[in-house]
């Protein structure tokens, strides 16, 4: 594992960050939810971010791929300003809103998959998977049925397309939910805790798919309780406390917490 | 039932083969129910009041028949244009465009809040009201113009009259449906780029239709209903209104509306028919059980959704009975 880790990060040397998150706020109301998140992800590399419940990791997620809107700070996905536009009005730049169209396309960039899933219900695995390339992606049905079958079998569900989420477990309809946003070929997969709404002996199951991905050079932010994921397969641990970044680094740093906060947390988890 | 054909297949030796536990309930209350159906019948046969000659006479009368075809596209045409406009009602009712939202809540407010029977009335004076239709500048010279009541015949102002009214209703149901759909849908939908009008098209309406279809079958027999009020345009040739007519003409009026109540019943069944029909359409992939993660071994050899929706299809023809 360390070694698959090795070689990708090495094949990656000298690029771009695929994700750059610099001085990022986020209320809700009156609640300060993230304040001052900055974060760096490199392409084809996978970074997990931990910390106790409601400390904002699905917000900082929610926020990459836009399902909500920051309150302040940048976010830039393959360097480009995610939301908003620069615009000059002679005063000095100002930002404005993008419109449905270009939020949807820098979206579309981006996987998502849910802790709850969130398969469409009325449509089969494989329409689940084909919908977005045919309808987003304009790809002819006959080759997304094809590359959809592909996917599909990537994550072992060879012989469950035809079924309709509610005939699958939880652990197969996560594993559709992955081929359903690899299908768009995103840049970037975002991951929002997909394992803790299964039961404990399909957790493997969907963490193998996810590490099969990694492997294969996709760039992921991880949101996870699973420690043993999060040091095997992550190029960076992000600690989250309170809306703020309270430790950051290596895999090892899981081993070799600095900060008091992150140590007491591992205590509770591990 | 349908687990018959597939656990058969298995040889389990000693397999049971019980008798269900007996139950005289079902049996006590057939009897006490068939003798009054029993009753019932004989009694209205019997009745020379009925009249059933007078009954099977004008049940197939041209007039009768005339009426039937009207009701039916009365019915058909009003629920049309109700549909797609309640539908985006509905969609306008959720839009973020300010003015969007209000003209919806206008529109509702005023159809629901006056009787379908003035609006009616309405509808039928308009081309006296508004004698002429023009396109032109707002506030400036014409282009084109045409009398009202050329492209206002009674026929279209009753479709207008009713399918506006019913607009307004349905499109409380349509809203009740799109935000019955888990937000979480459209998140994901979201997350793989598409465009809010197709998250509506593709997602969230389908998944709300399962909602919808039930309470619309209900408005569409009532909508059959309804078109007695025609006469307010007036429209005249409509079912309750041929059977009213003859009933005056012969001075029978009981066997009439016999006539009547059997076509309206009549057309109720195939409506029901039909509902049942789209609700399995659009039920698909709710109405199978979730497998448990071990269960979902069964694959091909164990029963498969195909034959799962067959037996559904029994049960939602007997809950559109129940709805109706
Ligand atoms: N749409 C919202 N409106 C108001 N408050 C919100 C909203 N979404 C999140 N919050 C609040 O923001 C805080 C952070 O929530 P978030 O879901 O990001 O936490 P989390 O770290 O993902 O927690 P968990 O591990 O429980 O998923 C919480 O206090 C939550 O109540
Ligand atoms: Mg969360």
């Amino acid at each position: 594992m360390d070694e698959d880790r090795q070689t990708r990060k090495d094949g990656q040397g000298g690029k771009d960050p695929a994700i750059v998150i610099r001085n990022v706020h986020k209320v809700f109301g009156n609640q300060h939810v993230l304040r001052g998140i900055n974060l760096e992800v490199m392409p084809g590399t996978v970074t997990a971010v931990l910390g106790p419940s409601g400390s904002g990791k699905s917000t900082l997620l929610r926020l990459i791929n836009q399902l909500e809107t920051r309150t302040a700070g940048e976010i830039y996905v393959d360097g480009e300003l995610t939301g908003y536009r620069k615009i000059d009005t002679g005063k000095g730049p100002v930002l404005q809103t993008l419109d449905d169209k270009a939020i949807a396309r820098q979206r579309s960039k981006i996987g998502m998959v849910f802790q709850r899933f969130n398969l469409f219900p009325h449509m089969t695995a494989l329409e689940n998977v084909m919908e977005a390339p045919v309808h987003v992606g304009r790809v002819p049905k006959t080759d997304a049925r094809k590359e959809a079958q592909a996917q599909l079998e990537r994550v072992g569900l060879e012989d469950r397309m035809d079924y309709y989420p509610a005939q699958l477990s939880g652990g197969q309809q996560q594993r559709v939910a992955i081929a359903r946003a690899l299908a768009m070929h995103p840049d970037i997969m975002l991951f929002d805790e997909p394992t803790s709404a299964l039961d404990p002996e399909l957790v493997g199951e969907v963490l193998g798919v996810m590490r099969q991905v990694a492997q294969q050079g996709m760039t992921m932010v991880v949101v996870t309780h699973e420690m043993g994921f999060a040091r095997e397969v992550a190029e960076q641990i992000v600690f989250m406390d309170q809306g703020v970044v309270v430790e950051q680094g290596g895999p090892d740093t899981i081993d070799h917490p600095r900060t008091e906060r992150f140590t007491e947390f591992l205590h509770t988890v591990l | 039932m349908h687990t018959k054909k597939g656990t058969d297949q298995i040889q389990i030796p000693g397999r049971i083969h019980a008798r269900p536990v007996r139950k005289p309930g079902p049996i006590v209350a057939a009897v006490i129910v068939a003798i009054f159906v029993a009753m019932l019948i004989h009694g209205m046969v019997t009745n020379p009041n009925f009249d059933w000659p007078t009954v099977w006479k004008y049940l197939f009368n041209e007039h009768v028949l005339d009426g039937i075809k009207w009701t039916l596209l009365l019915t058909v045409y009003a629920m049309v244009l109700a549909t797609i406009l309640a539908i985006i009602l509905a969609v306008m009712r959720k839009s973020s465009n300010p003015v969007l939202r209000w003209v919806s809540w206008f529109f509702i407010w005023f159809f629901r809040g006056t009787p379908v029977y003035t609006q009616l009335v309405f509808w039928g004076l308009l081309s006296v009201l508004i004698p002429k239709l023009a396109i032109g500048i707002p506030f400036g010279p014409e282009f084109w113009s045409i009398d009202t009541k050329t492209v206002l015949n009674a026929t279209v102002a009753t479709v207008l009259g009713l399918g506006l009214n019913e607009a307004a209703y349905l499109s409380e149901i349509v809203r009740a449906g799109i935000e019955a759909v888990d937000p979480g849908q459209e998140e994901a939908a979201k997350a793989l780029g598409m465009p809010p009008s197709m998250i509506m098209r593709r997602i969230v309406l389908p998944q709300a239709m399962r909602i919808i279809v039930p309470p619309t079958g209900n408005e569409t027999i009532g909508m059959l209903k309804t078109t007695s009020l025609a006469l307010a345009v007036p429209f005249t040739l409509e079912l309750q209104f041929a059977t009213n007519a003859i009933a005056n003409r012969i001075y029978k009026t009981i066997p009439l509306l016999i006539v009547a109540c059997i076509w309206y019943l009549v057309i109720t069944s195939v409506l029901m028919v039909i509902q049942a029909q789209l609700e399995k359409h659009y039920g698909k992939g709710f109405d199978s059980r979730p497998l448990a993660g071990s269960g979902a071994k069964d694959g091909k050899d164990g029963e498969d959704p195909q034959t799962r929706q067959e037996t559904d299809k029994v049960n939602k023809v007997m809950m559109a009975g129940l709805n109706a």
